[in-house]
C-alpha cells in the first residue's frame, strides 16, 4: 500500500499534536473533587421558622413567613491568578421547607484554592426562554409563570398585620428577566486568601452561607406591607430585587 | 405456482397491513415558500412515537380538572385548531375565558405565543391553557401523577423516550412534536406562489391579492399573514381587555394584541381576540367604518380602510384561498 504524501502530510501534525497534549498533561491538573454549599436561612440573626415565629421588617412592622424559596444559578470559581471557573449546569432551588434542599454539592470540579465565588440570584436570561426544562427548573416547583413565560427567582409568602390584603398575606414573587423590569442578579463575595475554598481530591469543603429573608425588604428602600405587600414581577419586583442584591447572602465561614 | 404467487402477495399485502399507517414516517417539513423555522426539533428529536405520545395527550381530557375538557376540546382540527363558533375559550365547570382561541398551526415559526405574547416557547406554551382556571384548571404535577398511574402511558413514554420515567419536561417535549409538526402551506394561494401546475387566482382573487398587498401586507405579512406585531385595530376607544401591556408593564402596549394569522380564516370564526365577529364581512366593515380612535391605535389605521363594496368581495375571494384543506383534514392530526 503506497500513502499519498499528503496524506502523511495530514498525519504528522495530528501526532505532533496528541504527543504534545500527553506530555504537557500532569495528572493532578485533569483531577477533579466535590464541594458543597450550604445555605442557613435566617431573619436579621435568627433562625428562620416557617409558618409560627413573628419577625420585624426594618420599618418594625410585624410578619411570618409560609414559604420561602430561592434559585442560585451559574455559580462561577475564581482563583488569585484570575482564571475562573463556571460550573455547568448548575441550577438550585432552595426552599426552606425541605431541608434536603439546603444544602448543595458541587460535583467535578478542577482542583485548586479558590478565593472568589460569584452566582446568579435566579436563573439567566436565556433559560427562562428555553424549551421544557427538568430538575431544578422543571416547572413542577412551583417557580414558572405559566403565562407570561420566566422563574420566579425569589418567593416568599407570609402574613403581616399591617398588609391590606385579604388574610392579611404578603406575595412577593420576584422575577422577569427585560427591561425596565429585569430582576437578575449577580451575587459575588471575595473568599479570604488565608483559608481559600481549598477543593481537593483528599478533602471536600463546605462553604457556610447564612440566607437573611429580611434582606427583600430593607437595604436600597425600607418596605412598609401597608403599601407593598404583592409583586409578582414588575417595578415593585426590582424595588425587591435591588433590596435583596447585596443583602441576602453573607459568606459565614468555609470547612476545609 | 399460482398458489405461490398468491400466498406471496397475501403475505405482503398482510404485513403492509400491519404497518401502515403507524410507519408512515411522521415529518416536520418546510414549505419551500416558507424561511426557517425558528424551531427546529434540535433538543427535541422527533419521531413516530413521540408524535403520537403528544398527540394522545393533546386530545385526553382526563388532563384537565375535571376531565371534561382536552387541548383538542378548543384546538378543532376542523377549524384549523381553534374553536369553531366559541368566541372566548370555553373550559372546565362552564368557565368561559377571557379571550379567543388562537389556531395551531406554523407554530414552529412563531417566537411567542397568545394573543399577548406572554409564552416565549412552543414546548411551555401547553402550561399555560393547562393551569388557567377557565382553560384546563388544572397544574402540571397533577398530570405527572395521572399519567404515571394510568396505562398504557408509561409504555408509550418507553416508546418515545426510552424510559418508562415521566415528568412534566417530556410531557412538554412529546406534545411539541404534535404542535410544532402542525404545518399548513397547502393552500391555494401556495399553489399559486410556487408556481404549481395548474395552479391560478381567478380574476376576482387576483384582484383581491393586489387589493390585499396593497392594504393589509403592512401587518399581515407573508407567507404567514402576520408579522407577528402587537399593534391595536380600533375595536374600542377603550379596550376592555389590556391585552400586551399585561406582559411588558408598558402603558404604549395597552389594548394590543398579536396581528393573527389570516391563513384558514373561512374556518377560524369568531375574529379578532374576544371572537365579536362572526363574518368576514363584519370584519371588512370594521376597517372601512369601525375603526375607534384608541390610546394606541396603529398610525396605520387612523383612516380606517376605506373599501368598496366590490374590493370587499375580491379580498374575500382572496382570503378563502388561503384555506389549506388538505391540512384541515389530514388524519395525521385527527383524534384517533
Amino acid at each position: 500500500m503506497k500513502l499519498s504524501p499528503y496524506f502523511l502530510a495530514l498525519l504528522c501534525p495530528i501526532i505532533l499534536l496528541s504527543s504534545c497534549k500527553k506530555d504537557s498533561n500532569e495528572v493532578t491538573a485533569d483531577a477533579k473533587s466535590t464541594f458543597s454549599i450550604e445555605f442557613e436561612n435566617q431573619v436579621n440573626g435568627s433562625p428562620l421558622v416557617l409558618n409560627t415565629t413573628t419577625y420585624q421588617n426594618a420599618k418594625g412592622e410585624d410578619f411570618k413567613i409560609n414559604v420561602f424559596k430561592y434559585y442560585v444559578s451559574n455559580i462561577k470559581l475564581s482563583k488569585a491568578d484570575g482564571t475562573t471557573y463556571l460550573i455547568p449546569e448548575s441550577y438550585f432551588l432552595i426552599d426552606a421547607s425541605k431541608a434536603e434542599s439546603t444544602n448543595i454539592t458541587l460535583k467535578d470540579v478542577p482542583v485548586g484554592d479558590y478565593t472568589k465565588i460569584e452566582y446568579t440570584i435566579g436563573v439567566d436570561y436565556a433559560r427562562n426562554f428555553a424549551g421544557a426544562q427538568t430538575g431544578a427548573l422543571d416547572p413542577i416547583n412551583g417557580m414558572f409563570w405559566t403565562w407570561n413565560s420566566g422563574y420566579i427567582f425569589v418567593k416568599l409568602e407570609g402574613t403581616s398585620p399591617q398588609s391590606p390584603a385579604t388574610g392579611n398575606t404578603l406575595t412577593f414573587h420576584i422575577g422577569g428577566v427585560t427591561d425596565p423590569n429585569n430582576t437578575i442578579k449577580t451575587f459575588a463575595t471575595e473568599i479570604n486568601a488565608a483559608n481559600p475554598l481549598r477543593v481537593r481530591t483528599d478533602g471536600k469543603p463546605n462553604m457556610h452561607f447564612i440566607v437573611n429573608a429580611a434582606a427583600l425588604f430593607t437595604g436600597k428602600t425600607d418596605i412598609s406591607f401597608s403599601t407593598l405587600y404583592f409583586t409578582m414581577g414588575g417595578a415593585n419586583s426590582v424595588i425587591v430585587a435591588n433590596n435583596y442584591a447585596n443583602g441576602l447572602f453573607r459568606l459565614d465561614h468555609i470547612h476545609n | 405456482m399460482l398458489l405461490l404467487s398468491i400466498a406471496l402477495m397475501y403475505a405482503c399485502s398482510k404485513s403492509e397491513d400491519e404497518v401502515t399507517p403507524e410507519e408512515e414516517k411522521i415529518a416536520f417539513s418546510v414549505p419551500s415558500n416558507f424561511p426557517a423555522p425558528a424551531y427546529n426539533f434540535e433538543d427535541n428529536k422527533l419521531s413516530n412515537a413521540g408524535f403520537a405520545l403528544g398527540k394522545k395527550l393533546f386530545y385526553d381530557a382526563r388532563l384537565s380538572a375535571d376531565k371534561s375538557v382536552s387541548c383538542g376540546s378548543c384546538h378543532q382540527q376542523f377549524a384549523a385548531f381553534t374553536q369553531l363558533d366559541h368566541k372566548v375559550s370555553h373550559g372546565v365547570n362552564n368557565c368561559q375565558g377571557k379571550r379567543n382561541t388562537p389556531p395551531l398551526f406554523n407554530l414552529a415559526w412563531q417566537k411567542a405565543f397568545f394573543w399577548d405574547g406572554g409564552v416565549k416557547n412552543i414546548e411551555t406554551s401547553p402550561l399555560n391553557a393547562i393551569t388557567d382556571a377557565c382553560e384546563m384548571g388544572t397544574d402540571i404535577q397533577t398530570i405527572v401523577a395521572l399519567l404515571k398511574n394510568t396505562a398504557p402511558y408509561p409504555d408509550l413514554f418507553k416508546q418515545a423516550f426510552g424510559s418508562t420515567e415521566i415528568n412534566s419536561q417530556l410531557i412538554l417535549k412529546s406534545i411539541a412534536q404534535f404542535t410544532a409538526v402542525l404545518v399548513s402551506g397547502n393552500s391555494k394561494y401556495d399553489q399559486v406562489i410556487r408556481k404549481e401546475a395548474g395552479a391560478s387566482f381567478t380574476a376576482s382573487e387576483l384582484a383581491g391579492y393586489n387589493l390585499f398587498k396593497e392594504k393589509c401586507t403592512s401587518c399581515h405579512a407573508e407567507p404567514f399573514f402576520t408579522d407577528f406585531s402587537y399593534r391595536s385595530n380600533g375595536l374600542d376607544l377603550m379596550s376592555a381587555d389590556e391585552g400586551r401591556s399585561h406582559i411588558t408593564g408598558l402603558a404604549s402596549d395597552f389594548g394590543k394584541f398579536r396581528v393573527p394569522t389570516l391563513r384558514n380564516i373561512e374556518y377560524t370564526s369568531p375574529y379578532m381576540h374576544d371572537g365579536r365577529f362572526y363574518s368576514l364581512d363584519e370584519v371588512l366593515e370594521h376597517y372601512n367604518s369601525g375603526v375607534n380612535a384608541s390610546t394606541n391605535l396603529d398610525t396605520q389605521l387612523k383612516n380606517g380602510i376605506p373599501l368598496s363594496t366590490t374590493e370587499k368581495e375580491q379580498i374575500k375571494a382572496f382570503l378563502k384561498t388561503l384555506t389549506d384543506n388538505e391540512f384541515i383534514k389530514n388524519k395525521l392530526f385527527a383524534e384517533s
